[in-house]
């Protein structure tokens, strides 16, 4: 108690209470207006994410509750991106007051910070390809109704004047709606490659311009209408692909823009004020309240706290520190108000340190070619080379019939393009996703699901990975119900995680009166109760106002007593994640090598392996470390599959073939990984493997089927006995069978959710804390 | 023939006018919350136009 006590008084503690409150109104609210939009006089747009919103009562609650208050003036909830844009006035009142407001309506709200236009630019390529899908579906359809009628038998002259109309159409169509591919197919050739574009380009342009040539001549068949519905095919393909990215996509950053993005700069003689990341420079002074996450390193020059470091070590036990002491950027202040000196700026940061080892290692790993663009570097060059054989051939044969040789090389490329090629991996990944979604679990790329399919090493993180990194309340001695009541009562004016998981173990006691609240970093939470002091926290510090300070130093958990009465103990320990051991029993079952890396030290990591059945596990790793472990074993020859949490994994995650992250995790661990599952059970790994093995067989059949047809019309085209009306049918045909063999994921069942436990284990076992039967190993070592 | 030259503008137009529609719908707004849209007609207090 030496450190707080001498430099701190009380009234330091709770610079953030009630006597500081316009400060601390007003820095929030320099706070919204960093994250407002201005139209006009004093009118101004807040976006807020509210994750949870869910249904039509929630809607209703935001935006009738909402517009009760003076200074909005509109309020539009939307439900597909859970955020709520808010117009309000200045003059009538704060913009602030609608966070806290949307709060005590049970909404949790964060402030929307418009900085990031790649989002908006994102969806601006959305709106650009569902506008190129309309027109294309316009076009494909009133084309189609004149050559149904040029096929069912027009007459010479109604056909060429069919063929006009349908070529004044498709001209322009094909114009606009081709631009994505076109753009796409000249980037590729520009930078001296193939994809898949190139021939889908070459054969549309082609046979748009060999149809309008035939027309004006002779006008026997055009393929205007194979053109356009080729194009409409493919760009569902392609808008379906967009749709799933742009939505994982979507998730993802609605997860990262809860971290604060911003912090609160001391001035002498200046009131505290607001200022953004960017503009944090080394030397200034910083306030952080209780709750918040430390912008960049610094060095604590006032106050004294507990502070969870978790994103540095990825241990979740908080740590107290004193004035003197070096934070890096990213910890979690929990308990006391404290002032740093930043000693670096948002660029220099332990965070930035990180993200360039991660963007090093990920530049290592090289970038996955997806099975598509595989595909393509074959296909491409073949389909061209066919078209020029079938050229020189019928050259040869007809003796230089220019015209009719010309007319079968383009038949040949309409009839190859790619368009059940196109649409065979995008389907099945959206269907893929959507499964994956339903499940929890949310996909970041469309090559996840390859790559989660080829691995044969997973490796685990422990903290927060296999156990959830929190403690909870595993037992509780000399606590009677007077003694729980008050305790609730203490720990419920906590942050600190021991204090919530006392909290929640006692739910059911029934709360106590307490006055004079005062948290003491680094010892506990005291109060007054009928007169006698009442302390929650470390055993020493409580046990000096209990009845017999004999229970000292070594009592392990969170102690609590009321002045004059014997201590008593409540035990915390870190819970195993839902289903570990089924989990790892399911991976060791599909042979894949289960491993363990974990910062924490030797003997709660080989405890906790022998308790799961890992064979390998390395601890007290660091960053470095794991991501050289990681490397080391891909250049072995193994393809990884990483599954953590922390920002100390976050190059590890990086480095990995593929790699897994709880919600939990930190906000960089889960821009590094892949897949990112929301719901506690780790059971995940298992499911989101299974799904990526069934998409990645889909894909493999839809490759089949799309060659299987190339493999009966290729040779007809070579043979110059394709017709318009056969490449439209043939077309078609392919792409729904593709299609309804893509849909049959909808049907995919993975047993573990419906017979809820698969395993003998009950679910008490497996969520059983990791020491809670081993106290005397534990006392032992 | 000469019904052909009053049909098929009309056919056209009618298409026409049809991905009109779909642009319009587009730029007011109405792809913007799928979601929301299909449970906002549950909420049996919320009359309002959709903007």
């Amino acid at each position: 108690m030496s450190c707080c006590e001498s430099s701190i008084d009380k009234a330091d503690i709770t610079p953030v209470g009630e006597p500081n409150l316009s400060v601390a109104a007003r820095l929030d609210e320099e706070r919204v207006r960093a994250a407002s939009r201005h139209l006009q006089a004093a009118q101004h747009q807040t976006d807020y994410i509210v994750p949870d919103m869910h249904c039509a009562a929630c809607i209703g609650t935001i935006e009738r509750g909402l517009m009760s208050m003076s200074q909005v003036c509109s309020v539009r909830a939307n439900l597909t991106k859970r955020t709520v844009a808010v117009v309000w006035d200045a003059d009538q009142g704060s913009g602030s007051e609608v966070a806290s407001f949307l709060k005590r309506l049970g909404f949790e709200a964060n402030l929307h910070f418009p900085g990031d236009a790649a989002t908006e630019h994102v969806d601006d390529k959305g709106r650009r390809l569902l506008k190129s899908l309309a027109v294309a579906g316009f076009a494909a359809a009133n084309i189609m109704l004149l050559s149904v009628s040029v096929w069912s038998g027009a007459d010479v002259e109604t056909a060429k004047l069919f063929h006009l109309i349908s070529g004044l159409i498709a001209v322009p169509a094909v114009a606009y709606a081709g631009q994505p591919f076109f753009t796409s197919a000249l980037k590729a050739l520009s930078g001296r490659r193939l994809n898949m574009d190139v021939p889908i380009s070459l054969a549309v342009i082609l046979a748009l311009t060999m149809s309008v040539f035939e027309s004006f001549t002779n006008g026997s068949e055009a393929y205007f209408d194979a053109a356009v519905t080729l194009l409409f095919f493919l760009l569902i393909g392609r808008y379906l692909d967009h749709l799933m990215r742009q939505r994982a996509r979507g998730a993802v950053d609605r997860l990262v823009q809860l971290t604060s993005k911003g912090g609160v700069l001391i001035e002498a003689g200046k009131s505290p004020h607001y200022i953004d990341l960017n503009e944090i420079r080394e030397g200034m002074r910083l306030r952080v309240n209780p709750g918040e996450r430390l912008p960049v390193d610094g060095t604590l020059v006032e106050g004294c706290s507990d502070v969870d470091r978790a994103l540095v070590t990825g241990e979740s036990n908080s740590v107290t520190c004193k004035v003197g002491d070096q934070l890096e950027a990213g910890v979690l202040n929990l308990t006391g108000s404290i002032d740093i000196i930043a000693t670096s700026d948002a660029s220099n940061s332990f965070l930035a340190e990180v993200s360039s080892m991660m963007d090093a290692a990920e530049r290592g790993r090289g970038h996955y070619v997806g099975i598509a663009d595989r595909m393509a570097q074959i296909y491409a060059p073949a389909v061209h080379l066919l078209a020029l054989l079938t050229f020189i051939g019928w050259m040869v044969a007809t003796g230089g019939d220019w015209h009719s040789s010309i007319y079968t090389a383009i038949a040949v490329l309409i009839i190859t393009c790619p368009c059940a090629l196109g649409l065979a991996v995008p389907v099945v990944h959206v269907i893929g996703a959507h499964q994956l979604m339903r499940r929890g679990i949310m996909m970041r790329d469309g090559t996840g699901f390859e790559r989660l399919s080829e691995i044969d090493t997973v490796t685990f993180d422990k903290t927060g990975t296999l156990t959830m990194g929190e403690p909870v309340v595993t037992e509780s001695h000399r606590v009677d119900a007077n003694a729980a009541s008050l305790a609730k009562s203490l720990a419920s004016h906590s942050s600190h995680p021991a204090a919530r998981a006392i909290a929640n173990h006692l739910e059911e006691a029934k709360s106590l009166p307490i006055s004079d609240i005062t948290e003491v970093p680094g010892f506990g939470v005291e109060a007054r109760h009928r007169g006698q002091i009442v302390r929650l926290g470390r055993a020493r510090w409580v046990a000096e106002i209990a009845a017999n300070e004999q229970t000292g130093e070594k009592m392990p958990g969170v102690a609590f007593a009321i002045q004059g009465k014997p201590v008593g103990v409540f035990e915390l320990e870190d819970q195993v994640r839902e289903a570990v051991r089924s989990t790892i029993e399911a991976l060791k079952a599909d042979d894949l090598t289960v491993e363990m890396l974990s910062g924490d030290h030797q003997v709660p990591v080989a405890d906790l392996a022998e308790r799961l059945g890992i064979e390998t596990y390395v601890p007290e790793m660091t960053p470095h470390e794991k991501i050289s472990h990681i490397q080391k074993l891909q250049q072995s020859g193994a393809q990884v599959l990483m599954v953590g949490d922390g920002l100390n994994d976050a190059p590890a995650l990086a480095a990995a073939h593929v790699s897994m992250a709880p919600a939990s995790a930190s906000d960089v661990g889960r821009l590094a990984s892949d897949f990112i599952f929301t719901r506690p059970s780790l059971h995940a790994v298992v499911t989101a493997r299974a799904i990526a093995l069934k998409t990645g067989q889909l894909v493999r059949q839809n490759f089949g089927l799309a060659i299987a047809y190339n493999c009966i019309a290729v040779p007809l085209a070579i043979a110059g006995q394709i017709t318009p009306l056969f490449a439209a049918i043939a077309m078609s045909t392919s792409s729904i069978v593709v299609i309804a063999n893509s849909m049959r994921l909808n049907f995919f069942k993975d047993g573990f959710h419906r017979s809820g436990k698969p395993d003998g284990h009950t679910a008490e076992a497996e969520t059983a804390p990791v020491a809670a039967q081993t106290p005397d190993e534990r006392a032992a070592a | 023939m000469s019904h052909l030259l009053v049909l098929i503008p009309l056919a056209l137009a009618l298409g026409a006018l049809g991905l009109a529609a779909f642009f319009w719908s587009l730029r007011s707004g109405q792809y913007e919350d799928l979601e929301g849209a299909s449970v906002r007609i549950l909420d049996e207090d919320n009359d309002e136009q959709p903007s």
